[in-house]
């Protein structure tokens, strides 16, 4: 009986400090964000800014492109909801019809969740520089702007919006697109909600596509802004996690308001 | 009477007349559409790209002037594999697998039991701490990374100092340097691999628990006689995708050694990103990935076939 009432604060406890060890890289990137740049190299290194400025916030968008980089970060995720229109079409298309081949492309579908990005990476440049699209923002948003992974969320979800719903509408002269824009996509808010976060995450923290796809500043978005910040000639500690802040902070804003559907919608994506 | 009976039939009639129509009507077409055609051209129709591309010597002057562009057969893949950074880029890829792979299935394995051992508000909180890496950017992250490494200023050799080690080259020495790159992915890799052991955690039915307990089990029986064995599933799944995910190992290395010192970092892909957009040989890089998705393709196919031969 004790050993019962015992163990749980000693996981507990344990559980706490490996908490404070996985957040502790993070409460070190806010605190050298603010510290003045002669602060950061001291050494033993202050854990707590003896001085706290926002110089290097201000420097990311004065010296470098930042705000460019800001704006270009947010129209990738912008385009990347309408992907997630596409997709919810797709859901409620395999959720709901029957047609001829379904099967088939419901499986072609799943199908490309295991082609690893790296066998994808060159023949995508080539059908993007073909199309003219390299070295846009577009061009960026493109190849994740369908995920096949969310296909298939959505078309768990849809499948539970009850037929005679759909066909009293379509009994009242209702087209498609209505059916779809008025009923079905009202009733798929929690699903929605969980594409949105991860299509939100996903755009926001896309790396390997602006990197390949951006050639010139104009269209590079905050993370390869961060990335270059690693090859400055001389190493910048707080400009450099000023603009690390930049990044993480709105993700894990969004993760907290949301946390819930994240998890939600990792948990579909394991074990459905 | 027969009014209403009539306008029912009418309706049924409609009712079961308009399905057939739609039926095979091109609306599902048009809703699949757009997402199926981007998912194959940027998928399925890369790979037979990219198959094509690696039989050709194409870089980026065949790329302003397809004439250019020859077919050399078999050639890329005789010079990749007589290629000496092709087998390091491979057995580094090998050694982040070992590392990687099972440190996190265990590792998360047991932080997911430990945060499933109370369902009080204190352990709901400590959640969101192990799942945070897993959603912020792995750049961030290895900037972040890097500067705790650093050998002149970094916190960490600072924190050695204190109990009178000496500095380590965190990023430097080959092999510390592929530990380090690993631990950063491992930091980052728990958190999603925890939400996927927590969710089958709570999915075992507690009345179990119930029942070992009135025979008298302990806590550790409890986890090794009910825990483990029902998590099977999980645990494959965690174990595969962690896998594929780590036999793809790219953006750690990328941001915080660029593969070196001297390759020691370096992972298949990225060295096919490094052939591929580096030096711009796009053909030969096409056929360093077709190796790869060969490679992850067989692993994945062996551990399924184990898994189904060991449930039979």
């Amino acid at each position: 009986m004790v050993r019962r009432r015992t163990s749980p604060l000693v996981v507990g406890a344990v559980l706490a400090f490996g908490a404070v060890l996985t957040a502790f890289p993070f409460f070190w990137m806010l605190t050298t964000s603010l510290k003045p740049l002669a602060e950061s190299y001291t050494y033993p290194p202050t854990v707590i800014p003896s001085t706290v400025t926002l110089l290097s916030y201000l420097r990311l968008f004065r010296d470098f492109d930042f705000g460019r980089y800001l704006v270009n970060t947010v129209v990738v995720v912008l385009i990347g909801f309408i992907g997630m229109f596409f997709v919810a079409m797709a859901g409620y298309g395999f959720a709901k019809f029957r047609f001829r081949g379904k099967g088939f492309l419901f499986l072609l579908v799943l199908s490309t969740m295991m082609v690893p990005i790296q066998v994808t990476m060159i023949p995508t440049y080539l059908i993007l520089n073909s199309l003219h699209l390299t070295n846009t923002l577009v061009g960026i948003a493109l190849p994740t702007l369908v995920s096949a992974f969310n296909i298939f969320l959505f078309r768990q979800f849809m499948t539970t919006i009850p037929d005679e719903l759909l066909e009293a509408a379509r009994l009242d002269g209702a087209g498609e697109l209505r059916i779809l824009w008025s009923i079905v996509l009202p009733i798929s808010k929690p699903i929605l909600a969980v594409g949105g976060v991860l299509t939100f995450i996903t755009g926001w923290n896309s790396f390997i596509w602006p990197l390949i796809i951006a050639n010139d500043q104009q269209n590079y978005t905050l993370s390869v802004g961060i990335s270059l910040l690693n090859k400055q000639l001389a190493i910048n500690p707080p400009l450099q996690m000023a603009g690390a802040s930049l990044m993480v902070i709105p993700i894990v804003i969004v993760f907290v308001i949301f946390q819930r559907y994240i998890v939600q919608g990792f948990t579909m994506s394991g074990l459905k | 009477m027969t009014v209403t009976a009539a306008r029912q039939e009418a309706r049924s009639r409609l009712v079961a007349f308009r399905p057939p129509r739609l039926r095979t009507s091109l609306v599902p077409y048009v809703l699949v559409g757009p997402a199926l055609l981007l998912l194959v051209t940027f998928s399925v129709l890369s790979i037979f790209v990219a198959a094509a591309v690696s039989l050709t010597n194409l870089d980026i002057s065949g790329l302003a002037n397809f004439g250019a562009v020859r077919f050399i057969g078999l050639g890329n893949y005789q010079t990749m594999f007589s290629d000496p950074a092709f087998w390091e880029a491979l057995g580094n890829t090998a050694f982040f697998v070992l590392i990687g792979v099972p440190t996190l299935v265990i590792g998360s394995l047991i932080i997911a039991i430990a945060l499933n051992f109370s369902r009080s508000r204190f352990f709901r909180a400590l959640r969101a701490f192990y799942f945070v890496p897993a959603i912020t950017a792995i750049v961030a992250i290895s900037l972040i990374w890097g500067n705790l490494y650093n050998s002149q200023f970094g916190l960490l050799n600072w924190l050695l100092s204190l109990i009178g080690r000496d500095p380590v080259q965190w990023l430097t020495d080959p092999t510390i340097a592929k530990l380090s790159v690993a631990l950063v992915a491992i930091w980052r890799g728990s958190g999603l691999d925890i939400i996927i052991f927590l969710a089958a955690l709570q999915a075992i039915p507690p009345e179990y628990y119930e029942a070992a307990a009135v025979d008298g089990a302990n806590e550790w029986q409890k986890i090794f006689r009910i825990t483990v064995p029902l998590m099977r599933f999980a645990i494959f799944f965690v174990t595969v995708t962690t896998l594929i995910s780590w036999m793809q190992f790219f953006d750690e290395p990328y941001v915080l050694t660029q593969g070196g010192p001297v390759h020691a970092t370096t992972s298949m892909s990225l060295y096919i990103y490094q052939q591929g957009f580096r030096y711009d040989e796009f053909g030969f890089a096409s056929a360093a990935s077709i190796v790869l998705f060969a490679i992850i393709a067989i692993v994945t196919a062996l551990q399924l076939r184990a898994r189904l031969e060991s449930d039979a």
